[in-house]
């Protein structure tokens, strides 16, 4: 049913360089987040923070009652079995074939028979779609393929959190269409929490139920879509609607003289907001909340024209 | 200022805990269950697999060479007859394990080294921490018994070939006798100095792996680092190496006396 995730003050430097400082959010149980930020700004070192891969300065990540970024490294092996992460090339074993990929984890961990595991990872191939591929090595398959082999084994041990490491980067936007519906299916399926580290805003728009914004070294907002999608927050409504104008520059934050210049500039209106993404067999989540609920419960006037339909204010291909 | 300078002065001093650090936690996955035979014997068959033939070519000219140099030093001294006993003891002694290190080192270690180094940066190494699973426990501890292993068996193949090829280089090239060659064998050497020498071994393929473990499981920055710690671990295992070497006979000669001294 889903774990939920607790971050507390969390702060990483490397050296005397601070990645981020003070972030604090929960992460709610079954439900899917995405973590945006402009390139650089540490979304990757954030994943694996949460993974317990690297160690945070100070704070702490809660789950199920176990802090990961204290406990000691039998717990975090333990704690680690409710997970299932996607990484950004798949991360396959280079010396196996997708078959023994995806059993890996299973060999490792139980002491299922090799017809049981063979069921298993036949589900799972089928899934992610790549019944058929079983006997490729990860170097001979596509990077789209490599990332679904990637989720496929992410996902062989019925993880409750399952974390994606930009899972639409270096693909075409066909297949990051297919993916996010992937994404979306998968959680009405398994329940499980869903965390998405991305920058592509077409899915950061209309996959998630919670939005966070990672800029200039701390968490700039975290809350349900419609909150950020509606909000005038000059580093949101910049990033979320890929702006010039506004406080994000080329290299990280633009200096004095440039937003000075940009002072009396008119900020084009909000786009409208998409309906977000259902899953394909048409029933809503669990997780998944009315279009349009939090804006009425909060007083807040969406753009015009949002929630009339599934790509208002998207880039065309969606 | 200053703080940057005896940071930068003592980093090699953390680079060193940081790589013994390592040799413990190797140890420690040394004892834990479940053994993995599969990927011990895949590895120590590829091991062998690269270094039999190179370390073989090495042997003939090394065991030559200490043959004609000894030989001729020998021959001023009037005393031919304790050749084959001279020229054993430096094989199998120092030639021998030396010779196996750097082909341990310079083809199994840079072969663990890059191949530990390509996971680490495809992410391979990240994906089995987080499917559960200890890369020091799966991938390195079978390297390094793999290593020693192999090392062990080398060692000896080494001595053979060196005194053999000793042995024909005397005989043709130097007009000495083959009986006085094959008696004087045990005038100078003893069984203490075989011991010693397949010890040099094991603790010299030790080294090669953890070490080429060890930076191969520390590269970042792309395939550049990979090539950069392939090449810093064949440079530390060798620097090591002649180190340990120096240690070990040094405190054999202590602890062993020569025979009829």
């Amino acid at each position: 049913m889903g774990v939920e995730i607790q971050v507390n003050d969390l702060t990483k430097s490397f050296g005397k360089q601070l990645i981020w400082g003070d972030v604090t959010l929960t992460v709610p149980a079954g439900e899917i987040c995405v973590m945006l930020g402009p390139s650089g700004t540490g979304k990757s070192v954030f994943l694996k923070t949460l993974i317990g891969l690297l160690k945070p300065d100070k704070g702490s990540i809660i789950i199920e009652g176990t802090d990961i970024a204290s406990c000691s490294e039998r717990e975090l092996y333990e704690i680690r079995k409710l997970f299932g992460v996607l990484f950004q090339d798949g991360a396959m074993f280079g010396s196996m074939n997708l078959y023994d990929n995806v059993a890996f984890p299973l060999r490792e961990h139980t002491r299922k028979s090799e017809s049981e595991v063979r069921d298993i990872v036949m589900e799972k191939m089928d899934l992610v779609g790549l019944l058929g591929a079983e006997d490729k090595l990860p170097g001979e398959i596509s990077g789209g393929m490599r990332k679904r082999a990637g989720l496929a084994r992410a996902l062989v041990l019925d993880p409750e959190i399952v974390l994606f490491d930009e899972p639409d980067s270096g693909l075409d936007p066909v297949r990051t269409a297919f993916l996010n519906q992937l994404i979306v299916d998968l959680n009405a399926q398994i329940d499980a929490t869903f965390l998405i580290v991305t920058h592509d805003i077409n899915t950061a728009r209309t996959v998630p139920d919670n939005i966070g914004l990672l800029y200039h070294r701390h968490l700039a907002m975290f809350g349900p879509r419609e909150q950020l999608l509606s909000s005038e927050e000059p580093v949101v409504r910049q990033f979320l609607n890929a702006q010039r104008v506004g406080p994000i520059g080329m290299s990280e934050e633009k200096d004095a003289d440039e937003l000075a210049a940009e002072a009396g500039q008119e900020l084009p209106p909000l786009p409208p907001i998409p309906l977000q993404l259902d899953p394909s067999n048409g029933t809503p989540r669990r997780s998944q909340r009315p279009a349009g609920e939090w804006c009425r419960e909060n007083g807040v006037t969406p753009p015009p024209g949002s929630f009339e339909s599934s790509n208002a204010g998207l880039a065309p291909g969606v | 200022m200053s703080t940057s300078l005896s940071s930068r002065a003592l980093a090699p001093i953390g680079i060193a805990g940081n790589l013994f650090a390592f040799a413990l936690d190797v140890f420690r996955g040394l004892f834990r269950r479940p053994f993995q035979l599969r990927e011990f014997i895949q590895q120590a068959w590829f091991i062998a697999s690269v270094t039999i033939i190179p370390t073989a070519l090495v042997a003939i000219p090394f065991g030559a060479v200490i043959a004609l140099q000894v030989g001729g030093l020998i021959k001023q001294f009037g005393a031919q007859s304790f050749t084959g006993s001279a020229s054993v003891l430096a094989v199998i002694q120092q030639a021998a394990p030396i010779g196996t290190a750097l082909l341990i080192a310079g083809a199994g270690g840079s072969a663990i080294a890059a191949d530990l180094g390509a996971r680490k940066i495809r992410e391979e190494l990240d994906a089995m921490m987080v499917l559960g699973i200890d890369p020091i426990q799966r991938l390195v501890v079978p390297r390094v018994l793999a290593c020693m292993l192999v090392a062990f068996f080398l060692n000896g193949m080494v001595s053979v070939v060196g005194v053999s090829g000793g042995y024909v280089f005397n005989v043709i090239l130097q007009d000495g006798t083959p009986g006085a060659y094959l008696a004087s064998f045990t005038a100078l050497a003893q069984l203490p100095d075989l011991w010693i020498g397949l010890l040099k071994a094991l603790v010299f393929g030790l080294i090669a792996a953890v070490v080429a473990s060890y930076k191969g499981m520390n590269a970042k920055g792309g395939p550049k680092g990979v090539g950069d710690a392939v090449n810093e671990s064949v440079v530390i295992t060798f620097l090591l190496l002649f180190v340990a070497n120096f240690v070990l006979s040094m405190i054999y000669l202590q602890v062993v006396p020569p025979k009829g001294g």
